[in-house]
């Protein structure tokens, strides 16, 4: 590995102070790798010489761009399916069971990136739930450039073909050019917005949140007050799903593992703080769709996110 | 498993042939969708056939349709991998009965996606 301990050290400070993104020593690789295109396309000969630029420079713009750089992930389509085929057979199922009449589903796409996540949902949403279900879709990122690539629902060929089942590029893509655009219908049931996650979350409550492969970035303390903010604007009877190599066992008690999707969603528990939760080891859709009191709330916290 | 790669460019059957492979897969590869429909009539028990569109003798699309029309190879999941990148053409080859559709140029991710959604991949994700 070719980089120096003070460019590392910078832009693990950097990335850090911006995003409360950990990068522990052994990420280096990810730290050349992420900026070595734009290194590149700075004419740099390699990243410490990059960095060093951006360093003595202290340009605001090229400070965000090293910062999106790090904290922007590569996504695909229905990444890690599991999630997508536990929302069509146990969420959803659920949450009808729960409400006898399910006419507003809320749906919170957290770190959305370049908006595969938001936009699948949308399309599991729109394949299982009639017109009589109004869907909204909060998708957030603390990046501005994938944001407007998400907004612009423009993906390129090479986009499209990352798990993006050839049935559902049909029904909700045309060709545009070279690129595919999604279509219209779709993208007005998605309001994309910048949010940074230590910040207060977007105006609840959520019937659902995804919240996958970014807590992974943070530190334990860190973690819990994420998880302490969705906790506030899930609806009870909700669900919370998380990457798969992600748990809310040992970060926070108030969560309950769903036996779905390999344990990556969880229900909120209220009340019991102090005790972690046992997963539970049956699975028998829709069990856990018991019917539960008229959920109460707390005040929303109004901020939309606007962190800048 | 075990996949049947359909492509008249040898180097592209070695692509795909080499990626199923390090998911797993064995492999059995022909140059036509003829030639893979002898393959079938062999008796080799095929899990998935990635398919070329243009190809001499029998194209991809026509291959698609035989399969479909024999009941004994109903279990096989049929993708086409393939530059034809146009709708409609999308559209032509899933009423044909193909279950997938992989535009070329692809990285060997996508065809991960790919078998993932298709409930092809071993698992191996931690519980």
């Amino acid at each position: 590995m070719s980089l120096t301990r003070e460019t590392f050290d910078f832009v693990a400070d950097l990335v850090r102070r911006r995003s409360a993104i950990q990068l522990e020593p052994g990420k280096e690789y990810l730290v050349e790798s992420r900026l070595l295109p734009l290194a590149r396309e700075g004419g740099h000969s390699g990243v410490d010489a990059y960095v060093t630029s951006v360093r003595t420079g202290r340009r605001e713009p090229d400070l965000v761009a090293v910062v999106e750089a790090l904290t922007t992930n590569e996504t695909s389509w229905f990444r890690d399916s599991t999630p997508f085929s536990a929302l069509r057979t146990h969420m959803l199922p659920a949450l009808r069971a729960e409400r006898p009449v399910l006419d507003r589903l809320r749906v919170w796409s957290a770190a959305c990136s370049t908006g595969q996540e938001p936009y699948s949902i949308a399309m599991t949403l729109a394949e299982i739930l009639g017109p009589s279900t109004r869907t909204e879709i909060v998708a957030t990122d603390l990046s501005d450039q994938v944001l407007n690539q998400a907004k612009e629902g423009r993906y390129s060929q090479l986009e499209v073909n990352r798990g993006l089942p050839a049935p559902m590029l049909v029904r909700h893509f045309r060709r545009s050019g070279a690129d595919w655009q999604i279509a219209e219908e779709l993208r007005r049931t998605i309001t994309f917005q910048r949010h940074n996650l230590l910040d207060a979350p977007p105006l609840g409550p959520f019937d659902l949140v995804f919240l996958r492969n970014v807590l992974i970035y943070f530190d334990l303390a860190t973690k819990r007050a994420i998880l302490g903010r969705v906790h506030r604007v899930l609806r009870p009877g909700g669900f919370l799903v998380l990457g798969a190599a992600e748990t809310t066992i040992g970060v926070d008690g108030d969560w309950e593992r769903v036996p779905v999707a390999r344990g990556s969603v969880y229900r909120p528990v209220h009340g019991g703080t102090a005790a972690l939760p046992t997963p539970r080891t049956t699975a028998t859709a829709p069990t856990f769709g018991v019917s539960r009191p008229a959920p109460t709330f707390p005040p929303a916290t109004v901020n939309q996110g606007v962190s800048r | 498993m075990r996949a049947l790669v359909i492509d008249d460019s040898r180097t592209m059957r070695r692509i795909v042939a080499h990626t199923l492979e390090e998911l797993g897969f064995s492999t059995v590869q022909a140059g036509d969708g003829q030639e893979a429909l002898d393959v079938l009539e062999s008796g080799d028990q095929v899990d998935l056939a990635c398919i070329d569109w243009n190809m001499p003798v029998m194209d991809g699309l026509t291959f698609v349709t035989q399969v479909r029309s024999r009941q004994e190879w109903r279990s096989i999941t049929l993708m086409m991998v393939t530059t034809e990148s146009e709708h409609g053409q999308i559209v032509r080859a899933l009423a044909a009965g193909a279950h997938e559709y992989l535009i070329k140029p692809f990285t060997p991710d996508a065809i991960r996606d790919k078998l993932d959604l298709l409930g092809l991949l071993p698992l191996e994700e931690p519980v």
